[in-house]
Order: structure tokens, then sequence, then C-alpha cells
């Protein structure tokens, strides 16, 4: 297994910049996602590390070697696209032993090394089925089977549960990243999907216009996010915005919303007088009859253990997340709190965030 | 006052019967959605409601009128597709006007006015009226075509998953304006979809149906704390329900003729273990952000919950499980009544 690193990595296609400077590295055995919109880039980047596409300039390292201009076939790299593409006319074991054939494996050692991938896949009943047969996650599971019996230095897969329904999905994301623990692949994942992102990556990369906002575990894009971007598209409901005019000083602890002062983590640079944004977690808003932040609540959405309520108050419109039990009625005026050692603060003009001790960081509980 | 009444209607094509016997009724001012997989004969219900295909067998009445035999023009309903289909060459004025000149109808121009400018309101697109239809985002198109529904106030508005086709931020947003709508019109909806967080968040009544049949239907709420079986249990709930056999945690009282125990996240506590009770292990823990997604292991069985983020919590660590009213099923699936505590 490999480690791959990217250095000033550009791609433009004519006058776009599809991919700006990437610098990266994901290490042996990291199960590394590329998250973004359409069009963020993420897509041209992977395409990038497995050959399929030439870098303007910038470097790409395989277990130190550069590979920049190495074609595809060269790299010992497998690529997944969408998982479902098998061949028709043969069986799961001929699919799935395809790869060792073209690199012209005696059939025994063909069929050894099949076996035993059905074995680490736990479809070793399904061998002599024909393809067409399968039903949906047996297809995928032999799509992957195939991906795997070269054992490549690494996995790369390109949205490969998109065409999925969204409960299915999540079964997959689960047999997913238990195969990544038992062959210990380094697997880069792309996908436009947070939750498939934060439930397997052990790092996430947002990307958005083709620039990297953020590298980090999920709990950090979650916990500390370094932009508006990668605020609103992590988290569901995402990050909730209020906007706000100060400026600010190393070591000041409130801010003020309107004319009501809110507790914040330290702040931990200078800011001349601007606009700037709170950011707030829907969980992180709890209701109180004596807070001075009051609203109206405008709808409720009632989803089994929690529920949504959104509340309009004067500076915008918050999402809180709040158990199932309590009761809250549309129309109802509401005081709203918020649980302040886990407050974002940004930049309203550039979207980046002001550095604090926030939540989680800098050896907070 | 009821609206509409479905009385045992059943449809096959070929050998499937895509409907078995379903029966229905919606109050007036209600928001009815029917949740199941595709296949699950939802749609066909819809095309039956709206005179698209006749049923074989049963009856339909929209107010006092039986309507199983009329064709879908003189039913008083309206129709949103899950593909909006809008006239291109239209500007989105003239194409939520259109509903209302047609020659049957003959509504004076003065009140179409008011009506598309009213509904535009409502939808938020008040200023893109002069816009081509093509002109558009996917949110704003799907809105014109929610809104050529609205323009007309008819007994029912018929609507097939409307919100699939757009991504996933605009579907929440979408979400909430058409439950606002709704409450503030007074309309009468029945909506179907196969997406859990669409019925639970804008249905008053849910209604569960897979292979043509009705299982259940209730408030989001009923269906999900009392559903009537397994089927219903697993339809409802993020992470879903798990279920765990009562022969493998035979020291947990059950009510007779318990076969499954079907165990929600709120039914499990997490704590440090301490000799008595049942002992699980970490196997995997994911972040999700504001939850940690736990996966735990017991007695070979895998048993999903959600735990607090911060929460120090590590893969390979026991834990003490305890249950906290789960849901019961006998061996048919059927849940059985927690005895009253």
């Amino acid at each position: 297994m490999a480690q791959i690193r990217v250095e000033n990595l550009h791609k433009s296609f004519d006058q776009f910049a599809a991919v700006h400077d990437s610098n990266f590295t994901i290490e042996n055995g990291t199960f590394f996602a590329l998250l973004g919109p359409s069009g963020c880039g993420k897509t041209t980047t992977l395409r990038m590390i497995a050959g399929l596409e030439l870098p303007s300039s910038g470097r790409i390292l395989l277990d130190d070697e550069d590979v920049t201009f190495r074609r595809a076939a060269q790299r010992d790299i497998a690529f997944v696209f969408q998982l479902f593409a098998l061949y028709p006319h043969m069986n799961v074991e001929q699919n799935i032993g395809f790869p060792l054939k073209c690199q012209g494996l005696p059939r025994n050692e063909v069929r050894r090394q099949v076996r035993e991938i059905a074995r680490l896949l736990r479809i070793e009943n399904l061998l002599p089925s024909k393809t067409s047969k399968l039903s949906g996650g047996d297809r995928q599971r032999v799509a992957l089977g195939r991906a795997i019996v070269r054992r490549p230095k690494a996995f790369l897969m390109d949205e490969p549960l998109g065409s999925l329904d969204t409960e299915f999905r999540h079964l997959m994301c689960d047999e997913l990243r238990e195969l990544h623990d038992r062959i210990d692949a380094t697997t880069v994942y792309v996908t436009h999907d947070q939750l498939e992102a934060m439930s397997m990556a052990d790092r996430i990369a947002v990307m958005n216009a083709g620039r990297i906002e953020q590298i980090g575990t999920p709990q950090e894009v979650y916990d500390q996010p370094a932009s508006m971007f990668v605020a609103d598209f992590i988290g569901s409901p995402p990050m909730n915005f209020l906007p706000f005019e100060a400026a600010l000083q190393p070591g000041d602890r409130a801010i003020k919303v309107g004319d009501v002062s809110v507790a914040v983590p330290e702040i931990r640079e200078q800011r001349a007088a601007g606009p700037l944004v709170l950011g707030v977690r829907p969980e992180h808003i709890s209701f109180s009859d004596v807070a001075r932040l009051r609203g109206r609540v405008f709808g409720t959405e009632y989803l089994g253990t929690t529920q949504i309520v959104t509340v309009d108050m004067e500076s915008g419109r918050v999402k809180a997340r709040l158990p199932s039990n309590a009761l809250v009625q549309p129309g109802e005026t509401v005081g709203v709190t918020f649980k302040s050692d886990c407050l974002a603060l940004f930049d309203a003009r550039t979207g980046w965030a002001v550095r604090t001790m926030n939540c989680g960081g800098n050896g907070h509980d | 006052m009821t609206n509409v009444i479905v009385r045992h209607i059943s449809k096959s094509f070929g050998k499937v019967k895509a409907v078995n016997e379903l029966s229905l009724a919606i109050n007036d001012g209600e928001f009815v959605v029917l949740l199941g997989p595709s296949g699950a004969g939802k749609t066909t219900t819809l095309r039956l409601i709206s005179g698209l295909e006749h049923p074989d067998e049963g009856s339909i009445s929209i107010g006092i009128r039986d309507v199983t035999r009329d064709p879908p023009g003189t039913r008083d309903i309206a129709f949103v597709f899950q593909q909006y289909s809008l006239y291109p060459h239209l500007s989105v004025y003239d194409n939520l006007a259109f509903p209302l000149r047609s020659p049957v109808r003959r509504v004076p121009e003065l009140t179409i006015r008011k009506r598309v400018e009213q509904t535009a309101e409502l939808l938020h697109i008040s200023n893109k009226l002069n816009n081509p239809a093509t002109r558009l985002s996917g949110g704003e198109m799907q809105r014109v075509a929610i809104g050529r529904a609205l323009v007309r106030d008819p007994a029912i508005y018929l609507m097939d998953e409307p919100l699939s086709s757009l991504d996933a931020k605009l579907r929440a947003e979408l979400r909430l304006e058409l439950k606002r709508i709704q409450a503030e019109l007074g309309a009468t909806i029945l909506y179907v979809t196969h997406d859990q967080v669409e019925a639970m968040t804008m249905a008053s009544r849910i209604g569960v149906i897979k292979e043509g049949k009705l299982l259940q239907i209730g408030t989001p709420r009923d269906i999900y704390e009392y559903p009537i079986d397994n089927y219903v249990a697993g339809r409802l709930g993020m992470p879903p329900i798990n279920f765990i056999s009562a022969d493998v945690i035979p020291e947990v009282p059950v009510p007779p003729g318990t076969h499954t125990v079907g165990i929600r996240t709120e039914h499990l506590q997490l704590g440090k273990v301490n000799g008595a009770g049942l002992v699980g292990r970490v196997r995997r823990i994911e972040h999700l952000g504001d939850q940690n997604h736990v996966h735990l292991e017991y007695r070979d069985q895998m048993l999903l919950t959600l735990a607090d983020p911060h929460q120090p919590l590590a893969a390979g660590q026991e834990v003490a499980v305890k249950l906290v009213s789960p849901l019961y099923f006998d061996a048919a699936g059927r849940r059985i009544a927690a005895s009253v505590h």
C-alpha cells in the first residue's frame, strides 16, 4: 500500500482553472475523501492521481516516486467508477478474475486469488452466479472485488454510491469502511455527499471552486470549519449564520448581535470594525424563556429522535435541533441561547474563520 | 369534513397487482403522505385518484361525488409531477396563468392576474414573473410547477415526489415552504414519496404502503412510536431501528410471545461496565459531526446507535448496554404492546 503526495497541482482547461495549486499528503492506509459540490475540481484531482488527466503543473508522488507523467496503467492504482459496471456475459468468478487473466496469470493462480477475495467480501457462494441475477448490493461487491483482486497500491473511487437510494447508500458506506479496515488500503474517495465523507473518511479535503478550503478529520472540519463554505457544506441542517458588525480584540469573550451580548470562545486575533458572521450549529441552540435573543417559531420538522425547529429572529433565520419531546408550536415566541464555547466567527467579506479558542480545539474538552 | 374517500381500490397491470384493496380517507385541509419504496403502488394510487388510470375494483369519491368513472378533467384535482414540465416558450407569468385560461373555466383576466400574483408571492418568485420559464434555476422551476397547481383551488392537490429531482439543500428549503403554504391555504394534499424525512416533516398523517397495500396510517409520531409491525418500524428512523432476536438477550424481561426486540437510538443507554447487565463492545465510531454513530457488537449481533460526539468512547472498548422501553415484535413481525408501566 502507498502514500500519495500531491504538490502544487494545477489544472486549467483553456481559460478555466479546474484545480488551483493543490497540496496534500495521503498517508499509507488512510481513507481520504475529496468533498465538494459539482464543478469544484474533485473529480479532476482524482483523475490526475489516476493518470487519466495530465496536470498543467505540479507533481504527484506515489511512495516518493514521481508518477506525474506515468500512464494510468503503470501506476498500480485501481480506479472504481460507478460500481455497477460488470461484464454481463461472464459469471461472478470470471468478472473478479478478469484483471488477473489480462495480466497473464496461470489459471490455478487466478482461481486461488479470486477465492481469497470472495472470502474477504463474503460472496463465496455467488462465484458461479450470472451477474444479471444479482441484487444491487451484490453487484457492487463483485465490482469491488474486481478492483481489489490486483492488490493495487491504492484505490480511487469516484462517487461509487451515487446511483443508489439513500437508505441503501448508508448500508454500503458501512460495508466499504469495514472492507477498508480489513484490507487497509489507501483510498481516495470523491463525493458530493457530506454524510458519506463524514461517515467513512479518516480525513476530508473540502473543495470549493478548484481550491481546497480545509483538510482535517471529520470532527475537525465539523467543529472548527476554516470557512463559511465549509461550515455550510458540512452538517444537515448546515451551520446557521447571523451577521453582525464589530471590531475584535484578542481576549474578547463576547460580541453583540443586535443589542444583545452573546458569549463566544475567546478571540485570538485583532480586527478593525467590519462585517462579521456568527456561526451556530443547530444542536448548539436551546430555548429559554429568560433569554434576551427572541424569535418567532416558523415551523417544526419531526424526525423521530429529534426535531428541527426553524426560528425567525431579527438578525436572521436559524434552525435548531431539539429533542422531539420538546413541545414547540409555530407562531410561538421563544428565547434563544447558544452553547457559547462551540460558536464560530467568520469574516463576512472573505468567508474565512476568525481565530478563536474554539470548541474541541487547543486542548479544550 | 372528508374531501376524498378511496374504497377498496385494486389495480393490476398484467400479473402485477400494483394496488391491492386500498382504502383511504383524506380530510379537508389534511396533508397526507404515502410513503413506500419504488414499486409499492404509490404513483398508481395517485393516478387512480386523478383519473389517469381506472381501478379494476373499488370506488373513489371527491367531495360528495362518486368520480370512479369520471375523466380527469372533471375531477377538481391538481397534479404536480416529479419532473417539472413547464412551457418553455412562455414566461413564468403565462405558465402560472395557463391552467386558469383553459376554455372550460373562462376566468376573467383580472381574476387571473390576482391569483397569479398571490401565488407568486406565496412561492417567493414575484420578481421572476416576466422571466422566460427556461431562465430559472431548478428550484425556481419546481416552484413554478407547484405554483401552476396552486393557482387553482381544487378539492385536492396530488403530488408525485415533486422534490426528488432537487439537491439536498433546496429540498430541505422547499419542504418547509410547502408545509407553510399548505397551512396558509388550508389546502388538502396527497403527496407520495420514498423519502422518510419528507414524510416525517410535512405530513399530518403518513400512510406506509408496501406491495400495493396500505399497512398503517397515522401521525408521524404515531407511526414512529407505535409501528404496527417490523416493516413499518424499519421504514422510519435514522439510524434505522436495530432488530435482535429475543433469544440473544434472555436476561431482559419481554412481554409473552416476543420473538424480536426492536431497538432505536433512544431505547439504548450506554454506560460504564459495572458488573451487572448487558455488556457490548464498540466496533467502530463514525463521526457525523453533531452525533456519532456507534457500531456496537453484542453476542455477534451488530447494533447501531447515536452518541454525543464528546462522549469518550473508543473502538474496542466494552460498554454497559441498557434497554429503555424498546419495541417488541412477535414471530409474524407484528408489534406487541408493552405492558403498562
